[in-house]
């Protein structure tokens, strides 16, 4: 290198002036921070438990079984030759991957305020790992569901695989990239304006029932014809009606549904690229 | 020709102070609606110089105002300042943890930043799995870690606890870990702050010993913020003063201690007006080696008064003086009496000097108490203390163990025999 050309600068540091920038070499250096990060959130959370990985598991089960007492046994849901708890357990699944990604990423920026504070890597790989390490909480659960779909078959429930199932990983991909994308949006947001975290907590459950996750997107256009579009317009209830069609062969899938899925997706994750590429270079000053 | 691998032109940072609040959205909202007809940002304009202790009017101050200096590749440049003054915003954006509002900085390496040891330290992880976490944050790779795994881990002397989860070390333990995994970072430049001012004693020893060789056997850079004047002097070769956002020297690092010093509040000079019809001490004034109230171990020691005198021919004048230590223990005293010799005889002012032509006074603080009274009647005419002066082992071959603080007030010369 001749650096005794003063020209020769190797980068330099600026107010934050330019409209977009993100650094993917830059990104592709620190990848080992990124699979640390996911170790760390995988291994942390079971250690000095009893139950260890166990409990990623707990939860869908559980939630499964009161759906399925309440919905299916007490409000009657019909989910066809299906039996109610794999229907239960494959939408919570599937809703539980998006809430985590978006729980997990929505306080990005304020809960580690302290490392943001005092050290620089890409930003953007802080909630890059909450998404992977997800992935793979997901797969976990996943293999609960395989687990109980085998043991209801040879119980002799009239189960049958669809061939779109090879899509299943793009349809999850599109679950994670949306929770991902909201998460960038509101994290950044959160920095100045804390008032969004208290909408958050609830507006997730309430974003469930409108989502598609304990009962087919049928049902409620033939109850509740009036509002049925809000469910309609909702790219969530695209995901879950479809993952439901492909692993359970049930409900039905729509191309234009999903398309606009995709469209909304892509959409809502360069917006939320964009927020976070901006409040990335500023936010330890607000925060 | 100066091999520069840092420079940093016109570096300013604005602060919004009080609270984010409703307030906030309307200045967001006013400064969207300049941006888009095209006009600059309306609050540029307004804020003022950042002085923690007046009040100001307005809402807006620049920690940081018109920086520009220029770092060569090897050297160790010193940043000192009073606290607020702006030396860990200066860090900050050096760390590239936050933007300047005006300004860039022009760099020819990687900056690899200590702000703080242990960031991302993980107590539930072990030594082992947090040595790899702390040091991809500060930008290893995995692969670079691993190989200098066995380094770090003798380096932190915690070899025993190495699988033990971080929760469990002592803090002091937590530190050497954090320390031994910055200390084999491979930067350029290298940002460090105080993060000396923790550890034992043996471990700061050691901190300080890696930086040295970390500038002067590699090579590299070093940008070191610090409070600890001795520990400036000992490393850095060019040192830089910021006081209320501002660079006010930049100079060889001895000089800018003597005008670091020099700005203290403290004075070496005391003056007070004469009092009327018996004799006072007007002024006191401390000289020493390094000028201001910084003093080097070792060095000539000047001590200057000026005695008012009400009339002429004033007989038995007796003056003393001790110098005490900042528990007020008195360490050395030595007077002068109107017997053998004349003093204090003229009307008005009557001057008196004392040197000490090789003080050995060890580091620490310390200040001048003077006695002034008559022999004959025995009345005491003043006594009070006066003029704070620091005494710091500049120059002076350093201990294994460092300079400690109040291991001993006075440290003269002497040979040690072997029999």
């Amino acid at each position: 290198m001749d650096s005794k050309n003063t020209n020769d600068w190797l980068f330099e540091i600026t107010p934050k002036n330019k409209f977009f920038s993100l650094n993917f070499k830059e990104i592709w250096q620190y990848r080992d921070l990124l699979m640390l990060f996911v170790k760390r959130d995988i291994i942390t959370v079971y250690k000095q438990t009893v139950l260890g990985p166990l409990w990623y598991l707990i939860q869908p089960l559980f939630t499964s079984i009161t759906f399925t007492i309440i919905f299916n046994n007490v409000a009657g849901i019909k989910t066809g030759s299906i039996p109610p708890f794999l229907f239960n357990l494959g939408g919570i699944m599937v809703w539980n991957y998006f809430t985590a990604c978006l729980n997990g990423t929505s306080d990005t920026f304020k809960s580690n305020a302290s490392i943001f504070g005092k050290v620089y890597f890409p930003r953007i790989i802080t909630p890059l790992s909450i998404v992977i390490s997800n992935l793979i909480k997901f797969g976990i659960q996943f293999g609960i569901f395989i687990f109980f779909y085998i043991l209801f078959y040879f119980r002799g429930a009239d189960l049958s695989l669809n061939i779109s199932i090879l899509f299943f990983p793009i349809l999850i991909s599109f679950m994670g990239i949306l929770g991902l994308g909201l998460g960038m949006m509101i994290s950044s947001m959160v920095t100045k304006y804390r008032d969004l975290n208290n909408l958050i907590g609830f507006g997730v459950q309430l974003l469930m029932y409108i989502s598609a996750v304990m009962y087919p997107m049928e049902l409620i256009k033939e109850k509740l014809p009036k509002f049925g579009w809000i469910v309609e317009y909702n790219p969530l209830a695209y995901v879950i009606e479809t993952s439901r069609y492909m692993l359970l062969n049930i409900g039905s899938i729509s191309i234009l549904g999903l398309l606009y899925t995709a469209i909304i997706t892509l959409t809502v994750f360069f917006v939320g690229l964009l927020v976070f590429n901006r409040t990335e270079k500023s936010f330890i000053d607000t925060v | 020709m100066k091999d520069i691998i840092l420079k940093a032109e016109n570096i300013s940072k604005q602060y919004r102070l009080g609270e984010v609040g409703t307030g906030t959205l309307k200045h967001d909202l006013n400064r969207w609606w300049y941006k888009i007809r095209g006009k600059e940002n309306p609050y540029l304009k307004i804020g003022e110089t950042n002085d923690r202790s007046t009040k100001g009017t307005s809402d807006y101050v620049w920690a940081l105002q018109d920086i520009n200096f220029e770092v060569e590749r090897g050297e160790v440049l010193g940043i000192i300042g009073k606290n607020g003054a702006g030396k860990s915003t200066l860090l900050k954006i050096l760390s590239k943890v936050t933007a300047p509002t005006i300004g860039s900085i022009k760099c020819k390496g990687r900056i690899a930043s200590l702000l703080e040891v242990g960031t991302g330290f993980n107590g539930e992880m072990t030594g082992r799995e947090n040595i790899f976490l702390n040091g991809a944050i500060l930008g290893m790779t995995k692969k670079e870690i691993t190989s200098k795994l066995d380094e770090i881990i003798e380096f932190s002397g915690c070899e025993r606890y190495i699988d033990t989860p971080v929760k469990r070390y002592s803090s002091g333990m937590t530190v050497r870990l954090a320390f031994a995994v910055a200390a084999f970072l491979e930067p350029e430049i290298l940002v460090i702050d105080e993060v000396l001012a923790v550890g034992d004693a043996e471990f700061q020893k050691k901190a300080i010993g890696k930086m040295k060789d970390i500038s002067n056997q590699e090579g590299r850079t070093i940008l070191f913020v610090s409070h600890d004047l001795s520990a400036i002097s000992t490393l850095a070769s060019r040192t830089l003063i910021l006081a209320n956002g501002k660079i006010i020297a930049n100079e060889e690092t001895n000089k800018a201690i003597s005008i670091y010093s020099s700005m203290e509040t403290s004075s070496s000079i005391f003056i007070q007006e004469p009092l009327l019809n018996v004799p006072s001490v007007t002024k006191v004034e401390v000289v020493t080696s390094e000028g201001g109230i910084l003093h080097a171990n070792g060095k000539a020691l000047k001590i200057k008064f000026e005695i008012n005198m009400p009339y002429e021919n004033y007989e038995n004048l007796a003056f003393s003086f001790q110098i005490i230590n900042h528990l007020q223990v008195p360490i050395l005293y030595d007077y002068i009496f109107d017997i053998n010799t004349r003093i204090g005889r003229q009307k008005g002012a009557n001057y008196l000097e004392f040197t000490y032509p090789n003080l050995a006074l060890y580091k620490g603080n310390y200040s001048i108490v003077v006695h002034l009274a008559e022999t004959k009647t025995k009345t005491k005419f003043q006594e009070f203390k006066c003029c704070l002066f620091e005494v710091e082992m500049i120059g002076m071959k350093e201990p294994e163990w460092g300079w400690q603080k109040n291991v001993c007030q006075y440290l003269d010369k002497g040979n040690w025999e072997i029999l």
